[in-house]
């Protein structure tokens, strides 16, 4: 397989706020295009900030280091043009837009990202298979976007917007927590035909290895306090799902 | 010496071109509001003598009355250096190809006529003190629908329903800015809806102030008469002088039994106009009364439309909004009298500041005792864009009833840091993300408006948010 390195992020550190509390700590991350990375951490570890910061948070401040996106240092960027190079970001807890219909919203960002105009009749039809895919009611579609929606349902709509706008990058941050049974399933489902259909490129920000499962994880880390504690291939995943992070957090 | 205020202001040019008034081909009084003054409209209008008196009786109570003390302060508005009246010399036509070029080609820019081909049942066009076109569709005047302005109805047979009618519902004793209306008004609009008749298409009055240094008092009289229903649009702008405008009008409307009213307006005056305009319905049994109201434009404005719910089962509602930006303090709100049995009300309100505007609501519910099993439901929510901009409510009720079911809701905040990232997240800029999120906001008041307004109205949101500095 003809791979590359999609995403390359080199000794950074982050903090928040105005007294500068630090929250990532020298992370180094690199990802091949096509592969599948997973994130594991205790709570309050930094795995939602990775997310963010990769994705270009102004509420993050970048202390050291850089993120190179497909050989561009695009540190400084502001997330609508990291959006534009291709990333996109599943948020843990999405927001709702009032005023807005999902598929008007989808039709608009898809236009921006790729520059290019589409027809109605097209999109729509785009939208209703990526609806079906993951078991969405087409009802949905003419709601304002996230408003009123059960937590699932949002997290199933930012499954249907990575469906729809096919990024390179995608990083979903406890895209899974939430969610039922059934609804992993058919969110786990989605992510994979991103994956396998369209070439993508995921990192999985998750506590449960329930979204894995028919998925072919390439590479586990550990974030613990801000640091890339261990990193390995998916036999980690499981031994920490039998052992949890005492081993890391203890002393 | 701040008098002449000059306002930094965002591209709105497509509201700020003008053309200029020659002396040879208009007239404009002195300056001032003097006796003098009043006489000379009145002559040029040629008033019945009722009229005359009353113009100068307002004009006393004018002088005597205090300048309001409660709201933003309107010191630096000078009264001696408004012109009461300007006027092409031309008449009012009812063709748009005889209206004077340079006014015809001004309402053109503002898309008047395109739109009273596409959809409008009447339209009326006020250019300074005086309308200088009126029209309405041949089958709706087929119907007895009566749409002219006030001195036309006064010499065409409607004398007695003016008299009747004219500053009966707003009084010249209610503020100072009442009585001056009393002494200056001209044009606006006059409209009747015979009973049982239903305007299906909205007609539009469009006011636009185009002279520097002049003030605009035009009124609006609309009775609908029992079961009769019509929707009625008013527009407003003007371009942007650097010394002060004042607009100074009365909407005086009547809702008879079981008829319905929808009163619309999009209000974008420039931003060196100070907007003092009195609005009041008096709604009778059964009758129904719709505000839908977009505020964008002027320096100050006070603007709190009320409604008196007097007969039995008669409704209001109002859906408001409000944008403020640099320089802007708009004062507004809403004010409902519950006296009928079985009456509701329900107010939604909405205000955007940026920029370092003020936006305030004041809502005032009176809830008589006589108004038994009665329901109001008042809701104000304000998004603020940035921290130098501020937005307030003011919400005073009194209920004298023992059984009213009165609701308040209100909620005031920043715009989420959060919303605008989640969206540039999808590969929006800054702009159009916080645009967005304004318009979202905006959307249950722009979809009150028909299609055009709705869309002139996110324009403005657009034009508004594109001056926006993060």
């Amino acid at each position: 397989m003809n791979t590359h390195t999609i995403l390359e992020i080199k000794g950074l550190s982050t903090s928040v706020g105005e007294e500068k509390t630090p929250i990532l700590r020298s992370v180094d991350l690199s990802v091949d295009q096509g592969q599948t990375h997973v994130i594991m951490g205790p709570n309050g570890a930094g795995k939602s900030t990775l997310g963010f910061s990769i994705m270009g948070s102004p509420v993050y401040e970048i202390e050291e280091g850089k993120i190179v996106f497909e050989g561009e240092d695009i540190t400084e960027l502001s997330a609508d043009k990291r959006a534009q190079k291709g990333i996109y970001l599943s948020f843990q807890n999405p927001i709702e837009v009032p005023g807005i219909s999902m598929r008007s919203f989808l039709k608009s960002s898809l236009q921006q990202l790729t520059g290019k105009r589409m027809k109605f009749t097209e999109f729509n039809k785009e939208l209703e298979e990526a609806m079906a895919l993951i078991g969405m009611d087409p009802s949905y579609a003419d709601r304002d976007v996230n408003v009123g929606f059960s937590g699932g349902e949002k997290k199933k709509a930012e499954i249907l917007q990575l469906l729809v706008l096919k990024p390179k990058l995608a990083i979903l941050d406890e895209t899974d927590s939430g969610l039922d049974v059934d609804a992993v399933r058919t969110v786990s489902e989605g992510i994979k035909v991103y994956k396998e259909k369209y070439g993508g490129t995921l990192i999985i920000i998750t506590h449960n290895a329930a979204i894995l499962e028919s998925l072919d994880v390439d590479k586990t880390h550990v974030l613990v306090k801000g640091k890339i504690v261990e990193s390995g291939g998916a036999e980690l995943t499981e031994k920490i799902n039998r052992d949890g992070f005492e081993k890391y957090t203890d002393g | 010496m701040a008098e002449n205020k000059k306002i930094p202001d965002v591209d709105h040019s497509r509201y700020d071109f003008r053309y200029a008034e020659t002396s040879d081909e208009y007239m404009r009084e002195e300056d001032g509001f003097t006796e003098e003054i009043i006489r000379r409209i009145s002559d040029e209008k040629d008033d019945p003598e009722w009229m005359r008196e009353f113009r100068l009786k307002c004009l006393e109570l004018y002088n005597d009355m205090d300048m309001p003390c409660w709201g933003p302060s309107i010191e630096e508005l000078d009264m001696n250096k408004i012109a009461s009246y300007v006027r092409h010399k031309s008449d009012m036509k009812n063709n748009w190809e005889d209206v004077p070029s340079d006014i015809k080609e001004t309402f053109e820019k503002l898309g008047i006529p395109q739109a009273e081909r596409l959809s409008l049942a009447g339209v009326g066009a006020q250019y300074d003190s005086e309308i200088v076109y009126h029209n309405l569709k041949e089958e709706v005047a087929k119907k007895g629908v009566v749409y002219t302005d006030v001195e036309t109805a006064i010499k065409t047979g409607y004398e007695d329903v003016v008299k009747e009618h004219f500053m009966k519902l707003i009084r010249p004793t209610d503020h100072k800015y009442a009585a001056l209306h009393g002494a200056v008004w001209s044009g606006g609009s006059f409209v009747y809806v015979p009973k049982g008749v239903k305007v299906d298409i909205p007609l539009q009055s469009y006011f636009r102030l185009n002279a520097a240094g002049a003030g605009q008092f035009e009124h609006t009289m609309i009775i609908v008469d029992e079961g009769a229903d019509v929707h009625f649009i008013e527009g407003c702008s003007a371009p942007k002088y650097n010394v002060a405008n004042l607009h100074a009008g009365c909407v005086e409307l009547f809702v008879k039994k079981n008829a319905k009213l929808r009163y619309s307006t999009i209000e974008n005056w420039s931003k060196n106009m100070f907007n003092l305009n009195t609005k009041r319905a008096l709604i009778e049994e059964g009758g129904k009364m719709e505000w839908v109201s977009g505020s964008f434009g002027s320096h100050i404005s006070y603007l709190y439309p009320m409604t008196i719910l007097k007969g039995d089962g008669s409704k209001m509602t109002y859906t408001g909004i409000t944008f403020s930006g640099e320089g802007q303090n708009l004062d507004t709100g809403c004010k409902v009298v519950h006296i009928g049995k079985n009456t509701s009300s329900v107010i939604t309100a909405k205000s955007i500041s940026k920029s370092g505007g003020i936006g305030m609501f004041r809502s005032s519910v009176v809830i008589e005792k006589s108004a038994t099993d009665s329901k109001c439901s008042v809701s104000c929510d304000s998004l603020m864009l940035d921290s130098i901009s501020r937005a307030d409510t003011v919400p005073a009720m009194d209920i004298k009833a023992y059984d009213a079911d009165v609701g308040h809701e209100a909620k005031i905040g920043r715009i989420s840091d959060e919303a605008v990232f989640y969206l540039m997240s999808r590969g929006m800029s800054e702009e159009d993300a916080k645009a967005l999120i304004v318009s979202g906001f905006a959307d249950s008041v722009s979809k009150e408006l028909p299609m055009e307004y709705a869309v002139e109205m996110n324009n403005l949101i657009k034009i508004e948010m594109s001056g926006h500095k993060a």
